[in-house]
Formats: C-alpha cells, structure tokens, sequence
C-alpha cells in the first residue's frame, strides 16, 4: 500500500479522511517521510523493486503483529513472542526430519506448538488471572528452557523444508512474494474477525472494560483464551516463514520481534490499554518499523546506534499520540 | 486488631519469602559437598547479591503498580560503564563510582519522567528505554572487556572477619540507606498510596508524581549498584543482551516470590530481597544433585510460572464473581 492510494482514497471520499484515526494517518505520513529522507540518500528507496522487498520484509513481522494486535487490544500482552517465534521455527525443521510423514506435518506443527505456548498464556491469563505480562514472560522462559534442553546448548542445525522456503521466498503470483500475499489473507481474516463477527466485538468490548463484557453475557474467559492461542500460534507461523525465509532456524531469531510487535501495533494507533485500534493502523506500524530498521542498515548504522535510534523513534512517536488522559 | 497481628498480616510475603529462601538454603548447604562453610555461603551470597539489588530496583516500580522492563538494561549498562570508569587511584575510583551511580539515577529518572510526565505505559516505555540502554552499553563495550579496581572489587567480594561475607553488608547498608529512609518517607507512601489506588491517592493530595517519580530513580540507582557489583565479580564489563534480558526478567520473579502484589501497594524490598536469594538457591539447587546444566532455563522457568501461578490461590477467596475483573 503506497501513499499515492491512500490519498487518492481519501481525495474521493472525504468522508473517510474524516473518519480516519489520527494515530494512523500520522503513521502513514512518517512512512512518507521516512521514505522521502532515504529517497535524499539514496535513490533506489523508491524503486518499486526495493519497496517490494520491503514488504516481504515486512509480513513476517506484519503476521506477529497481528497475534500482538488481538491481545492488546484485550488490553493484555504477550511477551512470549521471542520463543514462540523461535519454538515455531524449531519445531517446524525438527519435524521435517521425521520422514516425509514430518515433512508434511512440519509447519502445521510447528504452529500447534506455538498454540499450545498461548494456550498456557490464555489460561494464565482468563482463568488464573495472572497478569498477562507476567505470565507470558514465565512461559516465554520454560520454551526457552525446552528448546535449550532440546537442542543441547547449540542451534539446530535441521533445515527448512522446500514448503516453508515456498512460502517464505516464493512466487505464487509473478511480482507479488508469497510472505506478502500471506500476510495480506491473515490480515484480511483479521480485519473480518475483528469488524464482522461477535468475537471481534467481544474482543473489544472485553478491552473497554471487562467487567461489563461478562455482565452483557460474553463468556470473557474463552474469548481471551482464544486470543492468546491465536497470538501463539500466529508467532510461531511468523517463525516458521523466518526460518523458512533464512532457511534455518536459530535459537536467538524471535528476540528481534517483541519490540517491534509491540511497536508495531502500539504506533499504529491501538491503545495499549485495550479496546481502541484498527487493523489499517498496525500495517501503517509495521511497515513504518520495517522501513525504519531497513534505512538504519543500509546506512550501515551499527547495531549500538540502531537500538538507541529505534527506542528514541518509539518513545518520541508515542509521545505524540500515544499518550494516557491527565489524571483528572 | 492488635498491633502485632496487623503486623504479621502486612508482613505476611516478607515473612513467606524469607521461610522459602531458609528452607531451599538449608536443602542446597545440606546437600552441597563442602557443607555449611563461609566459603558456600560467600559464593551464594555473591550471587544472590546481584539479583537481590536488581529485584530491589524492581519492587520500588511494582509497588506503584508500575513494572521496569529496562532494569536489567541499565545493569548491563551500568555494569559496561563500570569496567571503563571504576580503575585507577582511589579518587578516580571514587569518581567513577560517583558517575557510575549517577548514569543510574539518571536513567531511572529517563523512565520516570517518560511514564509520569510523558504519560505514556510502563510496560512500552521501559521496553523502549532499555533499547537505547542496551545501545549505549553496545557502544561502551562493543566486545566484552576492561578492567576494575581489583582492591575494592576485592574487598566488596571478600569476607569481614573471615566470616560474614561482604557483598551482604554491602546490601543491609544500602537498604538502611536508600529503602528505609525512601518506605518511610511521604514520597514513599505516595508512591504506596498511588499503586494502591492511584484516583484515591490523588483525591487526597498525595504527591503521587513526585513519590512514582522518585521510586523510578531510585530503581535506576539500584540497578546500577547491581551493575557495579557484577563488574567487581567478574572485573570485566559486557554488553549481553541476553543476560541483561534474563535479569529483568528473575526481578520479576524475585519480586512475585517476595509477596509484592504485581498490582501495586503492597510488598516490601525486603521481601523480594529474599525472594531474589531464595529464587538464586533454586536456580543453583541442580547443580548440587548434579543435573545437566542445560535443564537450568528450563528448571529456572519452571519455577518461575508456578511461583506466578501462586498467585491464582486468591481465586478461591473471591466471593463475587465480578471481583475476577480488576
């Protein structure tokens, strides 16, 4: 989605210029800019060639995002992305290796086990009541400690099987990776879940106030289940296209993807104290991080200055429109 | 109710704490092949020490219903900041422990003012900060290495009188010196009264932003004296992304097995001071019964989610329904 569309959209029904969020047409803007200020640096950010490459890019953190996007909008969190992200990955290469029985079970599996991780976080969470930051960080350490027991201390030297490398670095249709026409059909099952069906009303019932959701009749407890196995399984699929796309999995690989999830989702204008956010705005988030990371590399910015300059951009961004009321 | 029941009640987690860490300790010097000697028990101490200073750090957040998620950050930073900075004569190690100590105030008070000023939430702030913590320390110490004042490191890691391991005295003096006065303070009980309910406390003037304020620097100060206490064990200062990561993360859990309601308003430093030694006894329990070291993250996260779900007991007490739902 380029800036050119987005406009001509808004130039012929002004009426959804009016009714666009603030935080997500800003968002598009500093992509613009973003895009703008590395057109002054180099000229090939605009070539339609590296603008595609960013978007592969960009789905596999546009496909955890989306799993980010429904818990946060419960107004809860999952910090159990890094190790789902890189149990995904793992599992899916260690069951290729059983045979052509596990070659084909491989990315299923691979997602059940990311599933299963949120199913402890849902449960934690709905029916224990442990705050989801804390329990999403407890199950994040015991996968860390599973896969370190699993693969001895060393990354798994099991590669991707040629249908995780299709999905991730395929073309299906000439011009168009395969990793973007994923995002955009997991993104297109979001945007309908969350507008059209009564669980994605409840989902953001459940983020306005809770409390108010279970006494209108909403069984609240499965509705958030449910949302934190989907953000599992979700960041395990993201992991099995990354493993897919780098043709292994590693141990550290998911540790890159919890910020940017959250950032991500955060930028695009969903409070992350729930109930508030619109699909549009996490793609206008996880592009702009995308760009972000994309133009501090090609500046050869070493790793030190890109962190400080990610967490400056994050902290500044959310201070333009991601801020709580004044006390009253 | 009578004065020491109301004492026993508020004190419950502290005391709880405190039973698990004399019961594992017992466990792990009982099983330990050389036995309940000063040398065990000054290892055990250096190391518990660290995470006892960092989940210190993280109580004085949490019990503003606030959480630090770049604690372990400022502690890698600090300890990188250390390895330059803490060498030479006794002035400039003085001097270096004063900039040391200062780069913490300064980043916790960087958290506070963005939470509390900039009104945004802990939970995306901190994260954020401790990227750019974690880049500064990536600058400071590309690749691990440097040096410390090895008297001082020494004598901070030593024993007094051959007995009572130093690393511990050094913790009780900073509790006296930072806790005390701070718990007992009005911003103390502002920064109480805030996690507690933070409309109440603001209805009744209570100074909650000053108090949240000074409990978010506080927490980078102690942050920092972790840092500085890493670089006097191991005299070198490393930018480890992982080990800053997983320190943040056991503060958690430190202070979850301290009795520091994760809510806010309730919970002392003291009990997560325990909940860090006993949470560091666990950890090392393995070693003694001669495990793989490899099942330590996985024991260590174990232990992590049940002592998480404890929490769940509460469950049975509520009456309405409608109390499920803070």
């Amino acid at each position: 989605m380029s800036e050119t569309t987005l406009g001509g959209i808004a130039g012929r029904m002004p009426k959804f210029l009016r009714r666009a969020d603030p935080a997500v047409v800003t968002a598009f803007a500093c992509i613009v800019i973003l895009l703008l200020l590395g057109s002054l640096y180099s000229r090939s950010f605009l070539s339609p060639e590296y603008l595609l490459q960013q978007l592969k890019v960009a789905s596999f953190l546009g496909v955890i995002a989306t799993g980010m996007m429904l818990v946060i909008l419960l107004g809860q969190i999952d910090l159990s992305v890094p190790w789902s992200v890189a149990t995904g990955a793992m599992m899916a290469c260690a069951a290729a290796a059983y045979g052509s029985v596990g070659v084909a079970l491989a990315i299923p599996f691979g997602v059940l086990c990311g599933v299963a991780i949120g199913l402890v976080n849902g449960i934690g969470v709905a029916y224990l009541r442990i705050p989801s930051m804390i329990i999403t960080l407890a199950t994040n350490a015991v996968a860390q400690g599973l896969m370190v027991v699993y693969t001895g201390g060393f990354s798994p030297q099991d590669s991707a099987t040629a249908a995780m490398r299709y999905l991730a670095t395929g073309f299906t249709i000439p011009g168009v990776p395969n990793a973007v026409i994923i995002w955009a059909l997991i993104g297109a099952a979001m945007v309908f879940v969350l507008t059209r069906t009564s669980f994605g009303r409840a989902v953001y019932g459940i983020g306005n106030r809770e409390r108010a959701a279970y006494l209108s009749g909403i069984d609240t407890r499965r509705i958030v289940l449910i949302a934190f196995a989907v953000s599992g399984g979700l960041s395990a699929f993201g992991g099995v296209l990354l493993a897919g796309y780098a043709s292994k999995a590693a141990q550290s690989m998911g540790d890159a993807y919890l910020l940017p999830s959250i950032a991500a989702v955060v930028l695009g204008g969903t409070s992350i104290l729930g109930g508030r956010g619109s699909y549009l705005g996490t793609v206008a988030g996880v592009i702009l991080i995308t760009l972000l990371q994309s133009i501090l590399s090609v500046m050869q910015m070493p790793e030190a200055g890109r962190q400080i300059i990610y967490g400056v951009v994050i902290v500044a961004m959310l201070l333009l429109y991601g801020r709580a009321p004044a006390s009253r | 109710m009578k004065d020491w029941r109301y004492w026993l009640a508020e004190q419950r987690g502290t005391l709880l704490a405190f039973g698990i860490f004399i019961v594992m300790f017992a466990i792990y010097s009982g099983n330990h092949p050389a036995g309940f000697t000063a040398n065990v028990v000054q290892t055990a101490a250096n190391k518990g020490v660290l995470l006892a200073f960092v989940a210190m750090a993280q109580t004085l957040v949490v019990i503003t219903a606030g959480i630090d998620l770049s604690v372990g950050m400022i502690f890698t930073l600090t300890n990188c900041m250390a390895s330059w900075l803490v060498i030479g004569t006794g002035l400039e190690t003085a001097f270096g422990v004063l900039a040391v100590l200062g780069t913490g105030l300064l980043c916790g008070a960087v958290n506070g003012a963005i939470v509390i000023y900039g009104r945004l939430q802990p939970i995306v702030a901190t994260i954020a900060t401790g990227a750019v913590f974690f880049g500064l320390a990536l600058l400071l110490r590309p690749v691990p290495g440097g040096s410390v004042n090895e008297d001082l490191a020494d004598f901070l890691t030593g024993r007094f009188f051959g007995v009572v391991p130093a690393s511990l005295v050094a913790l009780l003096v900073i509790v006296l010196v930072v806790w005390v006065p701070f718990s007992r303070s009005e911003f103390g009980r502002a920064a109480y009264a805030a996690g507690s309910s933070e409309t109440a406390a603001y209805m009744s003037g209570v100074p909650i932003r000053r108090g949240k304020f000074l409990a978010y620097t506080l927490a980078g100060l102690l942050a920092a004296i972790g840092g500085l206490f890493l670089t006097f064990f191991t005299y070198t200062g490393e930018a480890a992304y992982a080990s800053g990561n997983a320190y943040t993360l056991f503060s958690i859990a430190a202070v979850v097995l301290g009795g520091v309601s994760l809510f806010g308003g309730k919970g002392s430093a003291i009990g997560a001071i325990f909940g860090a030694l006993a949470f560091r006894t666990i950890g090392d329990l393995l070693f003694v019964f001669d495990f793989d070291p490899l099942w330590q993250p996985l024991f260590q996260g174990v232990i992590l989610l049940i002592a998480v779900s404890l929490g769940a007991f509460a469950l049975f007490r509520v009456r309405n329904r409608l109390e499920w739902f803070l």
